[in-house]
């Protein structure tokens, strides 16, 4: 087990683009750490420029206190699951799975054993001399993990694990590999362009945008106040309301409507500043009836999220966005009335967190 | 509708010309052999048959003993072997790595080297090249000798077995390599466990085009081998006369059957073998 520690980090590919800009990461010992970002960020990059299979450009990596930045992939004690697996075609999975072990020198014998073992313990056993052209997606995913696992690294990097089962089965894999990491205790970092799944997985999480890091902190804390409007607009299944604000005295005024300002930036402030005013959905209490501190408009759009439903209000010219209980929701037409949370409202200058 | 069915029709009866066109050939070519006294006509070999009844000829096994007891007929097959199955393990050695550290290694100007060489290789083994050819093989004492003749046709493939491999491997993802890699594999053993029986079917395929190759070429062995047991097959076919100077049909068209049934064979086995499956493992 190592933590993993990146200083300065700089990916520049041959050709000018820079994929990695001067990254500072550190990921304890045993940590479940999510690289979240959208595609082209940068993370697959990251993951390989870790592994060893890109060369840094500048800066440092430091797994378990050795600085490896110039050492070859297979002497850095970390593996690797490939986002389209690579599980080796020609051979059958016990032979896959046993495959770190033979590089190795593990007798045939061996290595077999500790492969049905691994594999049993995924739930692999009955399918060992099937190769993995006969085996769903979810059966690949999980041959590549017990082949990680097999490894008995310091410290796994996944390229987005997930992203390759169907929804269903995403939910499933998402539970058992948060538990396994648990079981295991090994560093992990994994790669996701699924914010859920960040959320979902990670003991903590950073925010990529191209090559920076927007963002670091546990799940709860990325969610609840994101430092800045990328991260804001980046995070939750519904997206935060960014409206253009104005701070009047110790209220502000959004879309026409006079809101208090949020507890977190009070006395921060200047008045007649322009800002932008962010608030969640969830974090909205909807009524029908006129209600004091409201955004208030006409019910445009009202979309059934299940268990919720989001309704979106025409407030002035802007979009305002909140969730209701279902059974509360409103007709399409009708007066609505959103109230922000004070204690979950958040401001933003010049795009920062206040 | 009813003009589609003309067509179809029209289709078809001209799909069944150009069969018949390339099957004649062949038809002779399987039943030649076992006549006694093969025309240029297919018949129909019979115990009993050639009475004067048309498209039947007496059946014989006469001709296969007339081939084994000509002096440079098997041993040419031999040779033929030989030859073809040097040149084919050196084409698939040496296009395997070069064709592997092309599709790997950014090269500047590597595309353009690769369309050099192809270039090059339609001159050396063609006609323009043979006195070069000749006057070098002289210099470094390889003129008469199955090695030398193996270096030259190999020098010929290359050029295009290395383009031919070098798109197959650039067809298979780098994931499974870097996978290897990062388990801690050497570049050696990667090429060993891995890409070696990724790409086995292509390696097949150039091995199998290789040998067609070699079996089927003339002009070089008929220049550089002037000893008469070095020479191979192809060779050996142009001399199958009668005293007569006519052509020798009955050696002809028997040696010519020993002479292709190797290569049909060598392709159902391959093909069988190694086939075009690709198991999967590459979730896409
Ligand atoms: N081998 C490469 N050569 C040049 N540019 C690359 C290469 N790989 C990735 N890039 C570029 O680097 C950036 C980051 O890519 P990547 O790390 O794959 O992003 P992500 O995994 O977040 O989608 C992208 O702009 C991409 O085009
Ligand atoms: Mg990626």
């Amino acid at each position: 087990m190592a933590a993993i520690e990146l200083r300065g980090l700089t990916k520049v590919y041959p050709g000018g683009v820079t994929a990695l800009d001067a990254l500072d990461l550190v990921v304890p010992d045993g940590e479940f750490f999510a690289l979240l970002g959208p595609s082209g960020c940068g993370k697959t990059t990251l993951l390989r420029t870790i592994a060893g299979l890109e060369a840094a450009t500048g800066g440092a990596v430091v797994i378990g206190g050795r600085d490896v930045t110039g050492v070859q992939p297979g002497e850095r004690d970390v593996a690797m699951v490939f986002q389209d697996y690579a599980l080796f075609p020609h051979m059958d999975v016990a032979d896959n799975i046993a495959y770190p072990l033979r590089i190795k020198k593990v007798p045939k014998g061996a290595r077999r054993g500790k492969a049905a073992e691994v594999g049993a313990r995924l739930g692999l056993d009955g399918l060992m001399d099937r190769r993995p052209g006969q085996l769903s997606g979810g059966q690949q995913q999980r041959v590549a993990l017990a082949r990680v696992m097999a490894t008995q690294a310091q410290a796994f990097l996944f390229d987005e694990p997930l992203s390759n089962l169907d929804a269903r089965l995403r939910l499933e894999a998402r539970t058992f590999l948060k538990k396994l990491q648990r079981e295991l205790g090994v560093t992990t970092v994994f790669v996701t362009h699924d914010q859920a799944e960040a959320l979902a997985m990670a003991d903590r999480m950073a925010v990529m945008e191209a090559g920076h890091i927007r963002q670091i902190g546990t799940p709860a804390e990325v969610f609840q106040r994101p430092a800045n409007t990328f991260v804001a607009a980046f995070i939750g299944s519904t997206p935060m309301n960014l409206l253009d604000a104005t701070v009047r005295g110790d209220t502000l005024e959004v879309a026409g409507c006079k809101v208090p300002v949020p507890a977190s930036a009070e006395g921060r402030l200047q008045d007649g500043e322009r800002l932008v005013y962010g608030v969640r959905p969830e974090y909205m209490a909807y009524s029908d009836g006129p209600a004091d501190a409201a955004l208030a408009g006409k019910v445009a759009i009202v979309e059934n999220l299940g268990a919720s439903y989001l309704v979106t209000l025409d407030v002035g010219d802007v979009a305002v966005q909140a969730v209701v209980p279902e059974g509360r929701e409103p007709a399409v037409g009708s007066d609505g009335h959103a109230v922000p949370r004070r204690d979950r409202a958040l401001v933003y200058r010049d795009g920062e967190l206040v | 509708m009813i003009r589609f069915v003309l067509g179809r029709i029209g289709f078809y009866a001209l799909v069944a010309v150009v069969l018949a066109f390339f099957t004649l050939p062949l038809l002779w070519l399987v039943t030649a052999p076992f006549t006694a006294d093969p025309t240029y006509e297919v018949r129909v070999p019979l115990p009993g048959g050639g009475r004067g009844d048309g498209g039947t000829a007496a059946f014989t096994w006469d001709n296969f003993r007339a081939v084994l007891e000509h002096p440079y007929a098997l041993p040419s097959l031999y040779n033929s072997v030989l030859l073809s199955a040097g040149t084919a393990a050196l084409v698939v050695l040496l296009a395997a790595l070069a064709a592997y550290a092309l599709s790997r290694v950014r090269l500047p100007g590597r595309d353009a080297l690769l369309y050099v060489l192809l270039l090059l290789s339609s001159i050396i083994t063609g006609t323009a090249a043979i006195v070069p050819l000749f006057q070098l093989a002289v210099e470094l004492d390889l003129i008469d000798s199955r090695l030398g003749l193996v270096l030259i046709l190999t020098g010929g493939l290359l050029p295009a077995a290395i383009f031919m491999l070098k798109d197959f491997m650039d067809s298979t993802p780098k994931s499974y390599e870097e996978s290897a890699r990062v388990f801690g594999a050497s570049p050696l053993q990667i090429v060993r466990h891995v890409v070696v029986p990724l790409v086995r079917p292509g390696l097949a395929t150039i091995a199998v085009w290789a040998v067609a190759n070699v079996w089927g070429n003339f002009l070089m062995p008929y220049l550089l081998l002037s000893d008469v047991e070095k020479q191979p097959a192809a060779v050996i076919t142009y001399t199958l006369y009668t005293e007569g100077g006519q052509a020798n049909l009955r050696l002809l068209s028997t040696f010519g059957l020993l002479y292709s049934v190797p290569v049909v064979l060598m392709y159902l086995f391959v093909s069988k073998k190694y086939g075009f499956r690709f198991h999967g493992g590459i979730k896409r």
